[in-house]
């Protein structure tokens, strides 16, 4: 331990504690911008390039005073160190360097998709600027706008924690530095467009922007006039990590449950129906879990061309990333599609002709904790004949901005129930939404079809967690199967070597793109990395499922009357046609040309 | 599924060169100097293969390239020139040279000829500012440069 003077406080750090940290300990506020910290998640950003957190060592380790002022976030204490965090040649340097940044930021905060949400916007309010001194030049670039996100790079402040999360936690390497000096910017390669490039649209990139240089596609404006359309019947359907995150838009903290509310205000927008994908997450695992079973049947009965282990499909930005990585092995995850797409297409099928209404006067809503989402609901092969299964994704945020439209307080709002029959959903399929999550709601169901016993328990603790890869064997009854978690793409990327070099062997694996699974998804209320807010949304995500008198998918009466009247049996003609789809070779392939 | 098309002399020249450094992502550099040694500039197709050999994503290959001044992505023209901007030959006059050069030539600097024969760069000091201003065509070093002089420079190579 070494002991280290801030702001004439008197604290004991660890060595190697740099003095943002020890001050933090002491509870102490420096300033930041583009430090950005995901505790717990392995995700430092600290390229010490903005200067914001500038402190003023008045005694270094020589007992002299230190002659420049020391970036707070890139700088080791030392025994004896006195620091100021706020002296008056820190503050005014502080406000010098926002003043700089801001000379070449446009000032269009009025109409920005962060405003409110914006870290520069807050240090132009903490440190009191109302005036740029500095005119000059400013840097303009092309807008890139994908299905799922924006970039307008002219609001970029060279922060760098998108590069650093898309290639470091997600190992996706869609972004990086460009260029040098005043035309510096983050980018795809060549200044392509996302979509062009290998992004895997989990947003990410956005959840971590300090400023609005990354935002999502707005949708709002798109399904408010399909609502304000008399001729459209507009549904909607909620995913299961947005109801443990919602409520933070509305002052409440970070783990309260709003499923009714949710539900209440989604009508009070005008939708005709409130919907759960919580039922299509259990039809999931009805899909899901049978194509398992199926293949350790076979395995077990020597049919060695079965590809185990089973890969979850359910995440967007997962199924992105291994048609980009892994193009060898698109056979092994499961056909089923996400719970959001086998939403849509019960919706425009079966839901429709029970109602009676043509699949183009139906509008399917989703909303997602997700961006990826967006981009899923645009792929070709979820269209039907020029009409997509699922119209419109919104994210938790653009939801409660809509919500906030309407004079609406979340808190003012009842507890209603979803509408049936595409509404009546297990504990199984909320704990979709954390990390280990669908793998263990799967569990539930193939322990009791494989066995043909009750399942002795219902909690599988072992699956749960934070580790980035985790790994379980669960007994069925005698045959021991083997499941691997993954969470954020690096550590999927990891697994996913180690199976195809066969130096592990599992029966299934989940992977969900963002940390913490959909609880910490993109499209989720801005954590501003505090990483407890993520840990809060999965309790809550535990908590509503052992509070639901179902906890089981195939326990699901919705569910069965589903197979009963319409469907057959899981995996049968009908569910390939409607709930399993396929994949594509997205890999970069060298050709000899002449 | 995206394709790269290259030559096949071209493809296996770099697999070679990537080979030769051990196919290390922190070799990228050199990779790219030797490749570009041969080609004369690293067009895209050169900087996805290189990146997919060397294991890194060519968003990081393409951040080296736009970084670094050294490394282009424009071909160089039969006769490159260069213009020194150093200090020496930018007061005694290097710049009217050089927007003489663009003028006659009708590019902009980085830029290639139509026709494919010129191209036009700037380089920081040749260490002959005793000639300055100084330009370059290839090899060749014209010393004492005038606005008035770049019709029949050029002559030579026409």
């Amino acid at each position: 331990m070494i002991n280290v003077t801030i702001d004439n406080k008197q604290i004991q750090v660890p060595e190697g504690t740099t003095i943002l940290k020890a001050a933090r300990m002491a509870g102490i506020h420096i300033p930041t911008l583009c430090y950005f910290e995901l505790a717990g998640m392995k995700f430092e950003n600290k390229p010490g390039g903005c200067r914001v957190c500038v402190v003023e060592v008045v005694k270094d380790f020589n007992g002299r005073p230190r002659r420049n002022l020391a970036p707070a976030c890139a700088t080791d204490c030392v025994e004896g160190m006195e620091v100021l965090t706020h002296s008056a040649r820190v503050i005014n340097a502080r406000r010098t360097v926002v003043e700089l940044i801001l000379s070449d930021h446009p000032t269009d905060c009025l109409t920005c998709a962060k405003s409110g949400n914006c870290e520069l916007q807050s240090l132009a309010q903490y440190l009191g600027i109302r005036e740029i001194p500095f005119k000059g030049e400013q840097s303009h670039y092309r807008q890139d706008m994908s299905p799922s996100i924006v970039r307008d790079m002219d609001k970029c402040v060279m922060c760098r924690r998108c590069e650093n999360m898309c290639n470091n936690i997600q190992t996706v390497g869609a972004l990086s530095a460009i260029n040098r000096g005043f035309s510096a910017v983050v980018a795809p390669a060549f200044e392509q467009d996302l979509v062009d490039s290998p992004c895997v649209m989990c947003g990410q990139c956005v959840q971590v922007c300090p400023v609005g240089a990354l935002s999502e596609v707005d949708d709002t404006r798109n399904v408010m006039a399909a609502i304000n359309n008399p001729k459209k019947t507009v549904i909607v359907n909620t995913a299961p990590a947005t109801r443990v995150a919602l409520g933070e838009e509305f002052g409440m903290p970070a783990g309260t449950i709003v499923t009714g509310q949710m539900a209440a205000a989604l009508r009070r927008l005008g939708f005709d129906y409130v919907f759960d994908t919580d039922f299509t997450a259990d039809l999931t695992i009805m899909e899901e879990g049978t194509e398992l079973l199926g293949r350790i049947k076979k395995y077990m009965a020597g049919d060695k061309s079965v590809r185990l282990p089973i890969l979850t499909s359910c995440c967007p930005g997962w199924v992105n990333f291994f048609e980009h990585n892994f193009p060898d092995m698109l056979d092994v995850p499961s056909t089923a599609k996400s719970p959001m797409q086998m939403f849509g297409a019960v919706a425009k099928n079966y839901w429709a002709d029970k109602m009676g209404i043509k699949r183009e006067d139906l509008v399917v809503v989703s909303i997602m904790p997700c961006l990826a989402k967006k981009y899923e609901s645009k792929r070709k092969e979820f269209y039907k004949d020029g009409n997509p299964d699922i119209d419109y994704v919104l994210t938790t945020r653009e939801l409660a901005r809509l919500i906030k439209q309407f004079n609406l307080n979340l808190k003012d709002m009842p507890s209603e129930d979803y509408d049936d029959p595409l509404g009546e959903s297990t504990g199984a399929a909320v704990i979709f939404g954390a990390t280990g999550g669908v793998i263990e709601a799967a569990t539930r169901t193939a322990y009791e079809v494989f066995t043909g016993k009750q399942c002795p328990k219902i909690d599988f603790t072992e699956l749960r967690g934070m580790e980035g890869i985790r790994d379980a064997w669960v007994d069925f009854d005698g045959t021991p199967i083997h499941i691997g978690i993954a969470h954020g793409l690096s550590n999927a990327r990891k697994l996913l070597e180690r199976v195809r070099e066969g130096k592990e062997q599992f029966h299934a694996i989940e992977v969900m793109a963002c940390p913490g699974g959909c609880v910490g998804g993109a499209g989720q209320p801005y954590h501003h990395g505090n990483s407890e807010i993520i840990k809060k949304r999965t309790e809550a995500i535990y908590r509503e499922d052992a509070g639901k008198p179902i906890r089981k998918s195939h326990e699901n009466p919705s569910i069965i009357k589903l197979y009963k009247e319409y469907l057959g049996e899981p995996c049968g003609h009908l569910s390939h046609e409607l709930l399993h789809t396929h994949y594509f070779d997205k890999s970069e392939h060298v050709e000899i040309s002449e | 599924m995206a394709v790269i098309k290259l030559s096949e002399s071209k493809i296996n020249f770099i697999k070679d060169v990537c080979k030769s450094y051990g196919n290390k992502p922190g070799e990228v550099i050199n990779v790219l100097h030797k490749v570009q040694g041969e080609f004369g500039y690293l067009p895209a197709e050169v900087q996805e293969l290189v990146a997919k050999e060397l294991g890194i994503p060519v968003s990081r290959v393409y951040g080296i390239v736009s970084f670094y001044s050294f490394f282009t992505m424009t071909p160089k023209g039969e006769y490159p020139i260069s213009v020194c901007l150093g200090t020496a030959c930018y007061v005694r006059g290097a710049e009217k040279v050089l927007d003489e050069l663009k003028r006659q030539l009708g590019i902009n600097v980085g830029e290639v000829t139509p026709d494919g024969k010129f191209s036009l760069t700037c380089l920081r000091c040749v260490g002959a500012c005793g000639l300055a201003p100084v330009i370059e065509v290839g090899e060749k070093v014209y010393g004492r440069m005038t606005p008035d002089r770049v019709k029949d420079v050029l002559a030579e190579y026409r």
